[in-house]
């Protein structure tokens, strides 16, 4: 039998059930309204980029920019093809990966397969540290002491150059690929070492021949973000590789980035809306949908190989 | 005797191999030692170069052309300013966003494009958000080149690192506390505030600052926003114009007198203390943290 006291109880319950459904409803939204801006985020960029890229596009035909090889935005006779954009960016990122491949899969090959714990434990946190420091501080080391020590070498160089910048990006990126790439080899199994070690091997084979081969996906996709985000690096070769658009392989030239144009641009506060201002976000398009490339298809290895051994 | 398999032939050359070993041992150790030493000059080199310009007026001056009494007091008061109303955009979005994925998000399609999302976000270069901010928040919005522009670019900027570290932490807290909290008749919502929240707290906290130490040491998106490298007044408010100090570093870098570039080493060094502080503040508070859960 219910009493007076039950049924109060009972609709208490029901009352700040009820509400704090509505309550926990609304701030279920608010919540999923945060989320979302990450998606908006995405969203503006890509928007921003294709709006404000549109007016450059409805003056430059996308075919001349993309294919045109000499790029003159300011200077007159004036020219918009962005390829010596591209290919100083690509040569600065080529150099820092031949240097950032080797040593960081080499680190990575120790840290995983030689080091003790306790080193380990040290010299992570230290490398990491590479990660941390503001890429403007690399730009002045590239600058005031890597340049000056590589003239040494090269008596001809000049200040501003690729090599310098693309050597100081790959000191710089040593970190993405030694600890991707250790993840990976740290994810290959114990027993297929064993067996290795069974049949004889040393130590040095079966890091080369068995757990390199193994996580190999998870070390070609620390290459690929490596070089995705040397592309995107801007304030290292803004200061280090120089201001000289130009078509050339030669890493002892001056040569400009993508990124490295965009700045410079930046600086000088164009007007709104001249050709000269939307050129940098034509440029910034063609910069977004090659890192973002890059990175799809780096996660995508990634993603395949962690199927592959949990 | 013939064994049929030609075993007699086989040998293994051990000491041979084990040699060639012990040289890729060293091998491998030098490419470690190369990015050991690669941070330690880099550091040594600026701490040199930049030691004799720091002194008390470098903090307290306005830039100048002569380089003797010049000062970053207007670099690092919008770097406070910048930071701080980052701090203030990011932070609430990122945890609400991170308690949605991590106790409210159903599976299905759409969680998984936001969390791919998500984690392609992170590796957009930060000039492209200079871009967006360029665009979106100065032009369109007419905020204009102000420090609140400035922040609310690296807000979103860093707002996927905010978003991952808060995750991480909310989905270490163990499940039984939250089960404890529902068996007592909490909502979902009062469970999350008292009781998830507070115990992601620290590690929440940890993940903030090192975004926050991302942002500070961020030039390129600022300048896209900003396009000042030579300023000599402090921000009053969000919508003055403003310059930080990877700018203000930048701007001496760029220019060729040495003496500039000792400027540009001393503001570096100004720049490096103020990361390592936050970096080791955020690692003790998780240490701190960690024995206290462990006791």
């Amino acid at each position: 039998m219910q009493t007076d006291k039950d049924l109060k109880v009972r609709s208490a319950l029901f009352k700040r059930g009820f509400g704090s459904n509505i309550e926990g409803k609304a701030i279920k939204w608010v919540l999923l309204a945060c989320a979302l801006l990450s998606v908006l985020t995405t969203i503006g960029i890509v928007v921003t980029l294709v709006v404000q890229g549109w007016n450059f596009f409805m003056e430059i035909s996308l075919w001349d920019f993309l294919t045109g090889t000499r790029w003159s935005p300011i200077l007159k006779p004036r020219s918009h093809g962005v390829l010596p954009l591209v290919s100083g960016t690509m040569l600065v990122s080529v150099i820092a990966i031949l240097f950032a491949a080797p040593v960081g899969l080499g680190a990575a090959i120790y840290l995983s397969e030689y080091a003790a714990d306790r080193v380990r434990r040290i010299v992570k946190p230290v490398l990491e540290v590479l990660a941390g420091v503001p890429t403007i501080v690399y730009g002045y080391f590239a600058l005031t002491f890597v340049t000056p020590y590589l003239q040494k070498i090269i008596p001809n160089l000049i200040v501003f150059n690729a090599l310098s910048a693309g050597l100081v990006m790959g000191i710089m990126i040593i970190p993405m690929v030694s600890s991707l790439s250790e993840d990976a080899m740290m994810a290959v199994p114990r027993s297929l070492r064993n067996g290795a070690y069974a049949l004889g091997a040393t130590r040095f084979e079966v890091a080369l021949r068995v757990v390199v081969p193994a996580a190999l996906s998870g070390i070609v996709a620390s290459f690929i973000l490596a070089i995705s985000r040397a592309i995107g690096e801007t304030m290292l070769v803004t200061i280090a590789a120089g201001a000289t658009p130009r078509l050339t392989a030669n890493p002892l030239e001056s040569i400009q980035t993508m990124t490295a144009y965009i700045v410079q641009l930046s600086l000088g506060e164009a007007p709104f809306g001249s050709i000269e201002y939307n050129t940098i976000f034509a440029v910034g398009l063609l910069l977004f949908f090659i890192t973002l490339f890059m990175n799809l298809i780096g996660s995508l290895i990634v993603n395949k190989w962690r199927q592959k051994y949990e | 005797m013939n064994s049929p398999i030609g075993i007699e032939h086989f040998s293994p050359k051990l000491n041979r191999r084990k040699r060639f070993g012990q040289f890729i041992y060293l091998l491998l150790l030098s490419c470690v030692l190369i990015g050991i030493m690669g941070l330690l000059l880099l550091l040594v080199r600026i701490l040199f170069d930049g030691i004799d310009w720091l002194s008390w007026h470098f903090l307290t001056n306005f830039p100048s052309r002569h380089p003797e009494i010049a000062g970053m007091k207007s670099a690092i008061f919008g770097t406070i300013w910048t930071i701080g109303l980052t701090g203030i955009f990011t932070v609430p979005i990122g945890i609400g966003a991170a308690i949605y994925l991590e106790e409210y998000s159903p599976k299905n399609w759409f969680t998984q494009i936001v969390e791919i999302n998500i984690s392609n976000l992170a590796g957009v270069p930060s000039i492209v958000y200079g871009l967006l901010g360029l665009a979106l928040f100065v032009q369109w919005m007419s905020i204009g080149r102000t420090v609140l522009a400035g922040a609310l670019t690296l807000a979103l900027l860093v707002l996927p690192i905010v978003i991952l570290a808060s995750r991480e932490a909310i989905r270490a807290v163990p499940d039984s506390y939250r089960q404890a909290s529902y068996a007592l008749g909490a909502t979902k919502w009062q469970t999350q505030k008292s009781v998830v929240l507070p115990i992601a707290m620290p590690s929440v906290l940890t993940g903030v600052i090192l975004a926050l130490s991302r942002a500070i040491g961020e030039a390129a998106p600022i300048i896209a926003i900003s396009a000042l490298v030579y300023l000599t007044f402090i921000p009053t408010n969000p919508l003055s114009r403003f310059t930080v100090m990877p700018i203000q570093i930048f701007n001496w870098v760029s220019r060729p007198q040495d003496e500039f570039r000792g400027l540009a080493a001393a503001g570096i060094i100004i720049l490096l203390i103020i990361l390592l502080g936050m970096n080791s503040f955020a690692i003790y508070f998780r240490n701190r943290y960690q024995k206290q859960s462990e006791e």
